[in-house]
């Protein structure tokens, strides 16, 4: 029976941290490439009203979760067409896509306020899904938590191991040298913003299709602000991006759990438990390995105005 | 001639003068500012139904606008922009926006202010609320009746009076047909969250509660109910939609009348600060209508309902025991409204602590 609910526990926090680990890697990999995109929030937000309005209109929550990437993915391109190619300040414009997401999710979810769907099935193996102890915890997920998973393993792949990945770090640490070089900066650049932005909708996606499911406006609720600091706690590295995902969504889910279990604590505490742990270990993390110099991709959040 | 021509231009060009900001002054501009979005289906949206009411009531006489998903750290700036646009009378319906409406209502005098759930009033800054403690009085027979495992879950938001003195009331009408039922108590602290209200009631049901109720507006919490086929009382609005198979009752606002009759009375130049707190009987609180129960619980819960309304039956009936078994209402006596209104201690038989 213990076994059983320390399970279920582990299950919901892998849940809590889910759409946390699908906006921080996104967030990552454009961050890495030297581009500092503050709209997370925004293109979550959308992706969660477009991904349930595409589901609710289609039935499928497969085409759900495409739209939602694909509206994240638009608002990106907006972004990218200001910063990466009008080279516009960053910050601002990331500030603005926060914004814009918002209203705009609040627009295209005015029509499904109210309406309710079947979250999205879970993984149901005849056998493995019924082991005692570790089966609903390996294999009884939805596909977004396996997406988030093989995402994380994917952009680390691409990153270390691949030589385009190299020529993203190395723009994002130096544009004009990898310019003078004849990379393509803006190009890879504009693709990076445009893959942070489908990973945000897909996150917000998964929040109305999977983990809650409905729309409600501002149903992300400071997530997307969450992976922003995530990424940078995590000194721009995948694995560490999921742990301190899980840590946080860990440490939410057992508060909660140690409030419900009654251990006397004070609730307002306990809340900042989450944002206290991740905070401190990942700094610890960082300071552990750090061998001078910034961990931050050094290009991070400067305009690159090519000179012809 | 041509001194009555320009005598008839001249008392044309007053008339017109005259008549230009009088008519501009007869439209009262009505303000609304929401903590939450007007789709919540919750707090905010039954605060909205009553800006539609009044719109419909009194069409010609004024016109409403609102702000939604106000931060309260940052609604002074809100409730000022409205001020400043010309609105008459602004409601501000969330207790964090208490200050900034004073602030504001400092620097337009001439404004009408409607603070809700709050408790500092000026001359131009009027409070109301409605005694939401009394549905969750009758909410709180329901879940005694019902758990079968003796727990209930309560999802709360913040430690402030009304919702404690909610905590309480559905307590002392849990204990009131069984004495020995337990309340777990878990604060996310926020009003609005889903996910967080859902993995609040996850944890909930895990900790052996068979039923759900809530102080915060998202219907994630009776979603959860429903899925893990227990029961859960739904907020702010009838939310059974979302758990037709969950939802017991629900604690509707009803801010319509209260909402019509202060904008009649700035439009008719007798209106005065003050404070309503209006309950079941005036309409104010409203309990949706009672589902997935047995026919005598339905019963109890009707008869609970119209003793508040006869004022047969007050929630806080001494006597009441504080935590730590000091008496706080005596035998016979009930709860004056400033007890109630500024409540921050659990009555007997509450495990949860509070922070003072």
């Amino acid at each position: 029976m213990s076994l059983d609910i320390v399970q279920m526990v582990l299950v919901t926090v892998l849940a809590a941290a889910t759409p946390l680990i699908l906006a921080g890697i996104g967030e990552l990999v454009v961050e890495r490439s030297g581009v500092l995109n503050l709209g997370v929030e925004g293109m979550m937000v959308l992706g969660a009203a477009a991904g349930f309005a595409v589901a609710a209109w289609t039935g499928s929550t497969g085409l759900g979760a495409l739209g939602g990437a694909g509206a994240g993915l638009l608002l990106a391109a907006l972004f990218g067409l200001l910063t990466v190619v009008l080279a516009a300040n960053q910050v601002a414009s990331g500030l603005a896509l926060t914004i814009l997401g918002l209203g705009l999710s609040g627009l295209v979810g005015a029509g499904y306020v109210g309406m309710k769907r079947d979250p999205a099935p879970h993984l149901d193996l005849p056998g493995l899904t019924d082991l005692p102890g570790i089966g609903r915890l390996l294999f009884g997920h939805d596909a977004f938590v396996y997406a988030a998973l093989l995402l994380v393993a994917g952009v680390w792949w691409f990153l270390w191991r691949t030589r385009a990945g190299l020529t993203l770090r190395a723009i994002g640490d130096d544009h004009a040298a990898t310019h003078a070089l004849g990379l393509k900066v803006r190009k890879v650049r504009f693709l990076a913003v445009l893959f942070g932005g489908a990973c945000a909708g897909l996150a917000g996606a998964y929040l109305s299709l999977a983990y809650t499911p409905f729309w409600a406006p501002a149903m992300t609720a400071g997530r997307g602000w969450i992976a922003l600091a995530l990424v940078v706690f995590a000194s721009w590295r995948p694995l560490r991006v999921a742990a301190g995902a899980l840590l946080f969504g860990g440490a939410t889910v057992l508060q909660l759990h140690a409030q419900a279990a009654g251990l006397g604590l004070p609730g307002q505490l306990l809340s900042a438990v989450p944002y206290l742990a991740t905070i401190l270990a990942l700094v610890l993390l960082s300071l552990g390995r750090r061998r001078g110099g910034s961990l931050a991709p050094a290009a991070l959040g400067r305009v690159f105005a090519p000179s012809r | 001639m041509g001194s009555i021509v320009t005598r008839l231009a001249g008392a044309l060009l007053c008339a017109a003068v005259a008549a230009g900001p009088a008519r501009a002054a007869d439209k009262l501009k009505v303000g609304f500012v929401y903590v939450g979005p007007v789709a919540d289906y919750g707090y905010s949206y039954q605060h909205d139904l009553s800006r539609k009411a009044l719109a419909e009531a009194l069409p010609g006489a004024v016109e409403t606008t609102f702000l939604e998903n106000v931060p309260e750290a940052d609604s002074e700036r809100a409730i000022e922009k409205l001020a400043r646009s010309g609105a008459g009378l602004i409601f501000t319906t969330s207790f964090g926006f208490m200050e900034p409406t004073l602030k504001v209502a400092k620097k337009f005098p001439t404004v009408k202010f409607e603070h809700a759930t709050g408790y500092k009033r000026a001359g131009n800054v009027s409070t109301y609320s409605a005694r939401f403690y009394e549905g969750r009085y009758v909410c709180g027979k329901i879940a005694g009746k019902l758990s079968k495992s003796g727990t209930v879950g309560y999802i709360a938001s913040f430690p402030i009076p009304e919702v404690v003195s909610g905590i309480n009331a559905f307590m002392l009408g849990a204990q009131s047909v069984n004495p020995d039922i337990k309340l777990k108590i878990v604060w996310v602290n926020t009003w609005f969250d889903p996910g967080k209200e859902a993995e609040a009631a996850k944890a909930l049901l895990a900790q052996g509660a068979d039923i759900l109720t809530q102080h915060t507006d998202s219907a994630a919490p009776l979603q959860e109910a429903e899925k893990a086929g227990k029961l859960a009382f739904g907020q702010s609005s009838d939310q059974y939609r979302f758990a037709p198979k969950a939802q017991l009752t629900s604690i509707v606002d009803d801010w319509n009348g209260y909402v019509i009759q202060e904008a009649r009375a700035v439009l008719d130049g007798t209106w005065k600060s003050h404070d309503s707190w209006g309950g079941i009987k005036d309409g104010m609180v409203v309990l949706a209508p009672f589902t997935n129960m047995p026919d005598d619980v339905k019963a109890l819960a009707e008869e609970t309902k119209q003793g508040i309304v006869a004022g047969r039956i007050h929630p806080f009936e001494g006597p009441v025991l504080k935590q730590d078994g000091s008496v706080a209402v005596k035998a016979g006596e009930r709860a004056p409204d400033p007890m109630i209104l500024g409540m921050n201690w659990y009555v007997k038989g509450i495990d949860d602590r509070l922070t003072q």
